[in-house]
């Protein structure tokens, strides 16, 4: 049984064995107290690493991914039963959350402070990190942090959609190397972390959440509200392989075919390195170059 | 010389019993004050947990406390006759909350207290002068009725005052006091306390103060004022507010901070802040006693994070600030230049002014081909990158981020009617933005192109449109962006005056001196080019009075050339 104020972690995972051990490190040590995985059909041993784990409960599928709008059907069934009144933060598994002072203030610290100050969200823009060289050779599934440190600092496209007033962020190196059509670059703003009610759920992956408020995490006076970042590890040395499987599957939003240029440029081991690339330092990095904000907390 | 230390406690009490402890270990008495909220069963517990102090620790009768309740006051008068009858070495009470932590040895303060016996540390301050009330009530307080809770029925509370306010509601406040308001958390000289809570009218004060709104923080505050000899209006104890009033919280990294800000104790130390606990909690070598506390560095800290929550940083557009135009506090981080028709008079003007000005200047960044950056890089910083499709996706994103990606660098770039215009409203309306343009210059590659006039004619109609609009859009009464402006014929007749301008304006600190002009591209046969082009049907307008042999200084009394925007 799960204590009232645990924090808890939702995560749908394919075939993630390599990633999976740094992960629930990571966010073990920011203070995650228990973690609800489905695992869809992995076939690489994903599923013993996740049994040998103490706070994992494992849920399995056969079904399809697209079929069940990229996991979040599974994901918010189990929101509702074990969610309702805690704090789910909802990732993926190549998706790392820091935040400002994650390095000496826990999740247990963050949440109790937006609650304090009546904030039931906390957004986190997803960041693309790369190696230096085709990203082939960024090994070390340990610790991908080690190879994949390089990011763009200060290339989002930041809009509110006119027609829905939908918020939303692209750019980042896969727009800037990999994809031709600016308007098919990856949509980046995220709000990972939420405190549950059940009439909750996630409509479009992590990027938006229903009701409505829930998306709105954004100043309009001029203000700055707290953010935090999501590290996006996706450029491991599989990469390249996964694009060819992913292209093959077709399980992706929308039309699977307006990407296959995307995946033959992953396919192909770009290196998405240039000389103004930054190299991650830590959280008061990315909060003094304004990817992330405090929002007031000291 | 001994402090009783009072506690009002309410959550977290194994840290209020380490706390409570702390000092009865130190030989000062503790008496605490558990909200009866709290179920029998911790309370017990945090009993239990004292049991070996009992010499010194006492509890007081319990009172429901909610926020900004009468009991909260009802609570410490009780606590502190308790501590006043029961320890009578006692000289100075010090109120403190269970989640307060102690900052310095109970000796520092009680030396420190020693030096002045008869001193009441006790923010107090009239309605008048404090700038911090929240909910706009000040001595509105102390004159109205409060039947409904600020925090459970929000709407009542606001409508009950906005009626008392229409009927002119005034309560008398009680003779011989002055109201006034400060922090709850003091430090009292024993006779103060004494004379407070034994005074003849008490029972008239505190019917008063039981319908007062937020008594907590004017009760002691206001009945020092009559009974005290001597105030110092502040606090020992450490604690600020964040934007929406309430107090900031302590962690683990704030442990050097708190060490140097030499209070005596801090509110509110997070629960889970187990360095901070261990730290302080441990017996610590009494430190200078006579250190005042400064609040200097921890002010600034504080005011700067509200002033971040509240404004923001300048010309950042980010996941969790998007200001909604015009209330941006800034459109850009730093300032910028757009130079339009400049480097097509004269081809050198880019490495000229970046050579003079000392700053960056890129090509057209806003050209149709591609964002030419300066020294033709294809990724900029930030990672900005060259492809027109890129910028053109969001051109105001893409001038944002260079302006912050380049920040406190002063950036500047050629522009002109055959680029994206799409951002001109934005720029025109940001201080940030200079401005120079030399209208009509963009006909002189048009000229150079040596292009059939008949290809020519319909371009030059719709570059001079463009041009027309911007010029009109940077007269509109809400631009606040500072604008140049000069005619082709203006500017060849006497190019030196404009370009001292604008490297004035584009470097004021360092205020360079021309002394010389750019090589100018050579218009022989320009002026007879504008006449072919007016007999070809279009009327060239924003060159200004272009002479039509191309010599300009032949009979300058004659023909200023003029202003035509």
């Amino acid at each position: 049984m799960l204590p009232p104020r645990a924090i808890l972690c939702f995560s749908a995972v394919r075939n993630e064995r390599a990633r999976l051990p740094h992960f629930l490190r990571h966010h073990r040590a920011l203070g995650v107290d228990h973690f609800l995985f489905v695992d869809n059909n992995s076939e690489d041993g994903t599923v013993d690493v996740l049994l040998d784990q103490p706070d994992v409960s494992l849920w399995s599928t056969k079904a399809g991914y697209k079929a069940a709008r990229f996991g979040l059907d599974w994901t918010t069934w189990l929101q509702r039963r074990h969610g309702h009144g805690r704090w789910c933060l909802t990732l993926d598994a190549d998706e790392l959350l820091i935040y400002p002072y994650c390095d000496s203030r826990d999740l247990r610290a963050l949440t109790g402070w937006l609650e304090r100050a009546r904030q039931d969200m906390f957004p986190a823009m997803m960041l693309d990190l790369y190696p230096k060289g085709p990203i082939g050779t960024a090994g070390d599934p340990d610790d991908p942090l080690r190879t994949l440190c390089w990011f763009d600092a200060g290339n989002y496209s930041v809009q509110v959609q006119p027609r829905m007033r939908n918020f939303w962020i692209q750019g980042g190196p896969r727009s800037r190397a990999l994809l031709d059509d600016p308007r098919r670059g990856p949509t980046l703003n995220k709000v990972p972390l939420i405190h549950w009610q059940r009439h909750f759920a996630y409509v479009n992956s992590t990027h938006s959440a229903l009701p409505r408020r829930l998306n709105h995490f954004y100043a309009e006076d001029g203000g700055e509200w707290p953010s935090g970042v999501l590290l996006h590890t996706k450029f491991l040395d599989s990469a390249p392989a996964r694009a060819i499987i992913e292209k093959a599957r077709g399980e992706h939003f929308f039309d699977g075919s307006l990407y296959a240029g995307y995946y033959d440029a992953v396919a192909a081991d770009p290196d998405l390195w240039h000389p103004h690339a930054r190299r991650l330092t830590g959280w008061r990095q990315l909060e003094a170059l304004g990817l992330m904000s405090r929002g007031g907390w000291v | 010389m001994t402090v009783g230390f009072v506690m009002l406690c309410h959550t977290a009490l194994d840290r209020a019993a380490e706390v409570a402890r702390h000092w009865a270990q130190q030989g000062h008495p503790v008496v605490i004050h558990v909200d009866a909220r709290i179920r029998p069963r911790p309370f017990r517990e945090l009993r239990t947990a004292l049991a070996d102090q009992r010499k010194l620790i006492r509890f007081s009768p319990r009172h429901r406390c909610h926020w900004g309740s009468w009991n909260l006051v009802a609570a410490t008068q009780d606590a502190s006759a308790l501590m006043l009858k029961e320890f009578p070495q006692v000289q100075h009470v010090f109120l403190a909350s269970g989640a307060c932590l102690p900052l310095r040895p109970a000796g520092d303060l009680a030396a420190y207290l020693a030096e002045r016996p008869r001193t009441d540390f006790i923010e107090s301050v009239t309605t008048s002068e404090v700038g911090w009330t929240i909910g706009g009530l000040d001595i509105e307080r102390f004159q109205f009725f409060f039947p409904f809770s600020w925090r459970r029925h929000r709407r009542l509370f606001d409508l009950a005052v906005r009626a008392q306010r229409r009927l002119r509601v005034r309560r008398r406040v009680p003779e011989g006091l002055v109201p006034h308001l400060g922090s709850q958390w003091w430090c009292l000289s024993r006779p103060t306390l004494e004379a407070i809570l034994q005074s003849p009218d008490r029972p008239r004060h505190d019917a008063y103060f039981k319908r007062v709104w937020i008594p907590d923080e004017s009760y002691f505050q206001t009945l020092v004022r009559r009974y005290s000899t001597q105030i110092e209006s502040r606090s020992l104890t450490l604690f600020k507010f964040d934007h929406q009033g309430k107090p900031h919280i302590f962690y683990d990294d704030h442990l050097s901070l708190l060490r140097r800000s030499d209070y005596f104790a801090a509110r509110k130390a997070w629960p889970h802040a187990d360095k901070l606990y261990d730290a302080f909690l441990r017996p610590q070598a009494t430190g200078e006693p006579r250190a005042e506390p400064n609040p200097g560095r921890i002010d600034r800290l504080f005011t700067a994070a509200k002033e971040r929550r509240l404004k923001g940083r300048a010309g950042l557009y980010m996941q969790s600030r998007f200001p909604t135009d015009n209330f941006e506090n800034g459109k850009t981080a730093v300032s910028y230049s757009v130079f339009q028709g400049f480097s097509e008079v004269m081809p050198g003007f880019i490495d000229w002014l970046t050579h003079v000005t000392e700053t960056r200047v890129h090509g057209h960044l806003f050209g149709p081909e591609r964002a030419e950056f300066a020294g033709g890089e294809s990724i900029y910083r930030g990672g900005l990158s060259d492809s027109a499709r890129l910028r053109d996706y969001n051109p105001k994103s893409f001038l944002t981020n260079l302006i912050w990606n380049t920040r406190p660098e002063h950036q500047c770039f050629m522009f002109g009617p055959a680029d994206n215009q799409k951002v001109n409203a934005f720029m025109a309306a940001d201080p940030n933005a200079r401005f120079a343009i030399i209208t009509g210059a963009w006909a002189v590659p048009l000229y150079r192109s040596g292009q059939p006039l008949e290809e020519i004619r319909s371009e030059a109609a719709r570059l001079q449109r463009v041009e027309m609009e911007l010029l009109d859009l940077l007269n509109q009464h809400w631009t606040k962006a500072r604008v140049r402006v000069w005619s082709l014929a203006e500017f060849l007749g006497h190019p030196m005056e404009p370009l001292q301008t604008v490297v004035e304006d584009t470097a004021p600190r360092l205020r360079p001196r021309v002394t010389s002009v750019p090589p100018l591209v050579d218009l022989t046969g320009f002026g007879a080019f504008l006449q072919s082009l007016r007999n070809h049907g279009m009327q060239p307008l924003v060159m200004g009075d272009y002479p039509a042999n191309d010599l300009f200084h032949s009979d300058d009394q004659q023909s200023r050339p003029y202003l035509v925007s």
